[in-house]
């Protein structure tokens, strides 16, 4: 009997800790999705329950957001610049995750690692000399200089990932190729890349919400509202004055973020796969 | 050193779905090596997983002792387990690793060097106390895993397929080592295996399961020559029994039964054996074949001569060969089980 | 050059190569050869990336210690050379050294915060539960979130006058529903705030990394554990969580570089105050030298980032060397 007792206690407290974590980490999404819809005589009436639509819910946040605000073309702004910097990413991860995939011995290990460690450089020590470079290129309040400037996080972290994806691929597929007749690199473009979809699907995606967690560098290169990013433009432009507007802006978070949480989680574990750096086997 | 029992075990991983261990019970002998046999998919190692309280049973009961532990955590029944990857904790020394069920257990501080170095010695693994799992050979890995289990002076243990992650060169060795480790502890062992060599070597008795359930319990000597069912007839030896269809029967002979007619006593059953193909194995040869003109010529059989026996048996010859009536074994063809009692009546 | 790759995720211990083939005595007969080619062709496809990092990140480093060094601003046009000028003025000012101990505590109470939070839920999550993936997916909403708007959800949250939280305290009479805690307008709320902030956002991250961990343990040895007597407790502390040491690292690693060189939470949050009391480094870097266009002391703040990404790749690349050995 002791072991089933057990057993129940123990599901009690399994719960109890999942429901708690889950509550408190995605308490704010909720928060955020209720006053979106909220009437604003709703929200800003201290004495209203906050949890309760206490007069109906209005569309009126969405459409001021939509309509009467530059969301729409941050979207779009956001969404070019993630496409331009997946496909600058690609070209240039890809084949070099390939070349240090099959380099032998110290130089392809050591190189490997030192591509890594240079995810390491934060944003926040770039931005300054950067800013410099952005302005001598007179790139300065134009996307391009993001576009230019994104690849710097995207391609080590991909470049690590897909050079791991790339060495699971056995050697013998190659050889054969070479065997049939192949040119080294006409077998990585006809053999390698094809075989290798999912993994730089995998890297597309991950590159792309890199490029959406920006702050820094669109904050310091952008200064127009039309030329700025969602990330960017949503805390920094949806206040006239000194006045936040709550519904819209909650509304534009959610908005922004949740097609991202959805296609996150479809590649969560080859995300994590790059992250714990050997040191799981 | 108790005697493990259990009383209509069954186990099934989906209400009314099959059963992996279906209805079994058996009683062990006290200090007894017991083996459970069978392929993968027997509900060998389920059966032992129960009965370390590693999975709960759908049905019946355990006993250890005389005690039924059917609901106790493993770590109340005083057993100890050896499991097929030996599950040393790699991050701890073999002392660390042997010291630690004397601390879960409780056991008080100042006895646990003693009992340390008395499993340590035991085991002749002294010298590697201060190493780490990763850098033992598997060898050595096995003996840490028994001192671990054996530091407790447990009533019973439990063996899952130990051997099997060895080189095939060191499990001969590895075997002989556990045979001794038996007979110095005298501790009621259960051992699983899917090698039936290992089974015959190092049982007292062997339980032959398939399908989640038992074929047959007996001494190796009994499953071997008194086999219950087809199953365990064709599962215990090595080329298995031929079984020639006579009538409704199986009739099975083993191939070191299937002689040429002069190196047969008894009453012989005479063939015409014509080779078809031969593996010449160095200590004796095994003979594939066919026995010409029977009823049973299109079936293959296997012979078993020794490397000193006469003759040229190479392939396409054909011999006289002949087999001791009263070692026919004979079996039910729907059921597959035994008969003893009939007398065969044979016509070629 | 032969190819021979070591395992994926393989340390950095060099692999004694094989040594380049000597020069035979037909000399000119190997040098562009298969083999030589395939190097070639190694160099051709990694220099764009190489390049690129060198271009865009290896010289923008450099120049950082240059700017630093310098008086530059947003509209000098050439540097001159300073010395350790900027750095001494930085030392001296309360608002940098406030902001150097800000990112300390905010960076070791988070991570701390997020350890613990991520043991205990990684945990639970080990084992498949109907829903998981549900529960998986909010649990990871913090994080894949862009944290500028997190930042800008919890700002609404802890709104001075429209707070949700202290609705709720209100209601439980924890506190006087007249003289609510101003999060974002006390300093020692405000600093809890931020704490509170990088806590949530990162929990995910590290949540999922040790689940990783986790189940790279091999189900036998909890087993064996339990049969040796060993109970919940002692399993876990003795067992399981020495075994996800490495992984633990990496996961607080991380932690560390992602929260110690993060500016948005502040930014966006608190902008820094009240008056300058929950500024960071990086924050505090972006105000002096973007707004307040003094470059080169904004470059001398942000230098000081350096000796965390020193110690934390060591500690990481360590930590990969090690693993290798088991």
């Amino acid at each position: 009997m002791a072991a089933r007792r057990a057993g129940l206690a123990g599901a009690l407290g399994h719960w109890t800790v999942i429901v708690t974590f889950t509550a408190a980490l995605s308490f704010p999404f909720l928060w955020m999705l209720i006053t979106a819809f909220k009437r604003t005589s709703d929200l800003y009436n201290v004495e209203n329950n906050p949890f309760v639509f206490n007069q109906a819910p209005t569309l009126e946040h969405l459409r001021l957001l939509f309509q009467e605000t530059l969301f729409v073309r941050w979207f779009l702004n956001s969404t070019f610049v993630g496409a331009v910097v997946v496909a600058i990413t690609l070209l240039l991860a890809v084949p070099a995750a390939y070349a240090l995939a099959r380099l032998t011995g110290r130089w392809g290990q050591q190189l490997g690692i030192g591509i890594f460690l240079t995810y390491l450089v934060p944003p926040t020590l770039l931005f300054i000399p950067l800013s410099r470079l952005v302005a001598e290129l007179h790139l300065q309040d134009s996307i391009w200089s993001i576009v230019l400037v994104y690849p710097t996080f995207t391609v080590p972290f991909s470049t690590w990932l897909l050079m791991g994806f790339f060495k699971s691929i056995p050697r013998d597929i190659e050889e054969a190729a070479l065997v049939d007749g192949l040119t080294r690199f006409g077998a990585f473009l006809k053999l390698i890349i094809p075989i290798s979809v999912s993994g730089i699907l995998t890297v597309v995606i991950f590159a792309f919400t890199l490029t959406t967690q920006d702050f820094v560098y669109a904050l310091t290169f952008i200064s127009t509202a039309e030329h700025q990013t969602v990330g960017v433009g949503v805390p920094i432009f949806l206040v006239r004055g000194d006045v936040y507007y709550w519904g819209s802006l909650m509304a534009a978070c959610l908005l922004a973020s949740l097609p991202i949480a959805l296609v996150y989680n479809v590649f969560l574990d080859r995300f994590i796969a790059g992250f714990t750096v050997g040191a799981v086997k | 050193m108790a005697i493990v029992e259990t009383r209509h075990l069954t186990k099934q991983y989906r209400r009314g779905g099959p059963s992996a261990v279906d209805d079994v019970s058996l009683r062990s002998a006290e200090g007894e090596f017991l083996v459970f046999l069978g392929p993968s998919g027997s509900g060998k190692s389920t059966l032992l997983r129960m009965i370390a309280g590693l999975e709960q049973p759908t049905g019946g009961d355990i006993l250890i002792g005389e005690q039924v532990v059917t609901d106790l955590a493993p770590r109340d029944r005083r057993i100890a387990m050896v499991f097929q990857s030996y599950a040393l904790y790699p991050h701890l020394s073999v002392r660390e690793n042997i010291q630690f069920p004397l601390k879960a257990q409780k056991v008080p501080r100042a006895d646990h060097a003693r009992k340390v170095r008395w499993a340590s010695d035991l085991l002749g693994i002294g010298h590697l106390l201060d190493r780490r799992p990763r850098e033992l050979s598997g060898g050595e890995r096995q003996r840490v895993a028994l001192a671990r289990a054996i530091v407790r002076e447990p009533s019973i243990f439990l063996l899952d397929e130990p051997l099997s992650n060895l080189d095939a060169k060191l499990r001969a060795s590895a075997r002989e080592e556990l045979a001794r480790f038996h007979k110095q502890t005298g501790t009621t062992t259960i051992y699983v295996t899917h090698d039936q060599i290992e089974a015959m070597a190092m049982g007292n008795r062997v339980v032959v399961l398939h399908q989640g359930l038992v074929r047959q319990i007996g001494t190796p000597r009994e499953v071997y020559d008194e086999p219950a069912d087809t199953f365990v007839a064709t599962f215990l030896g090595s080329p298995p029994m031929s079984l020639l269809a006579v009538g409704d029967v199986l009739a099975g002979i083993r191939p070191e039964q299937l002689l040429p007619a002069a190196m047969v006593q008894g009453t012989p059953l005479r063939f015409r054996f014509r080779v078809t193909n031969v593996e010449y194995l160095g200590s004796e040869r095994l003979l594939y074949g066919k026995l010409e003109g029977s009823r049973f010529g299109d079936q293959t059989v296997v012979s078993r001569v020794a490397a000193s026996a006469a003759g040229d048996f190479s392939e396409g010859t054909a011999h006289d060969f002949a087999v001791d009536e009263r070692l026919v074994k004979l079996f039910d063809k729907t059921s597959g089980k035994r008969i003893t009692s009939r007398p065969l009546a044979w016509t070629a | 050059m032969t190819v021979d790759a070591p395992a994926h995720g393989a340390a950095p211990t060099p692999a004694p190569g094989p040594a380049p083939a000597p020069a035979p005595l037909g000399g000119r007969r190997h040098r562009f050869g298969p083999e030589a080619r395939a190097t070639w062709l190694g160099v051709f496809m990694i220099s764009p990336a190489i390049l690129f990092i060198i271009l865009l990140i290896g010289v923008p480093f450099a120049m950082a210690f240059v700017y630093a060094m310098s008086d530059v601003s947003i509209a000098s046009t050439g540097i001159h050379f300073v010395g350790l000028q900027n750095f001494r003025s930085v030392l001296q000012s309360p608002a940098f050294r406030r902001a150097l101990v800000n990112s300390a505590v905010f960076t070791v109470a988070s991570q701390v915060l997020v350890l613990v939070g991520a043991t205990i839920l990684s945990l639970a999550l080990k084992d498949a539960f109907r829903g998981r993936g549900f529960f998986r997916f909010l649990i990871l909403l913090p994080w894949v979130a862009p944290i500028s708007l997190g930042s800008i959800g919890w700002k609404w949250i802890l709104d001075s006058i429209y707070s949700v939280i202290n609705w709720g305290l209100a209601a439980l009479h924890l506190v006087d529903k007249f003289d609510p805690p101003m999060w974002l307008g006390t300093p020692a709320l405000a600093m809890i705030s931020v704490i509170l902030v990088h806590t949530w956002r990162m929990l995910p991250f590290s949540t999922v990394i040790m689940l990783a961990g986790l189940t790279s343990i091999p189900k036998e040895i909890p087993e064996a554990a339990n049969v040796d007597g060993a109970g919940f407790f002692r399993t876990l502390f003795q067992i399981t969580m020495p075994m996800m040491r490495p992984i633990m690292n990496v996961a607080l690693l991380f932690g560390v570089i992602f929260t110690f060189t993060d500016m948005t939470v502040v930014y966006v949050l608190t902008r820094g105050g009240p008056y300058d009391t929950t500024q960071v480094l990086p924050s505090l870097a972006f105000f002096t030298g973007v707004l307040g266009s003094d470059l080169a002391e904004g470059a001398a703040i942000s230098i000081f980032l350096v000796p965390i990404l020193v110690v934390v790749a060591v500690l990481m690349l360590r930590t990969a060397a090690r693993s290798e050995v088991t």
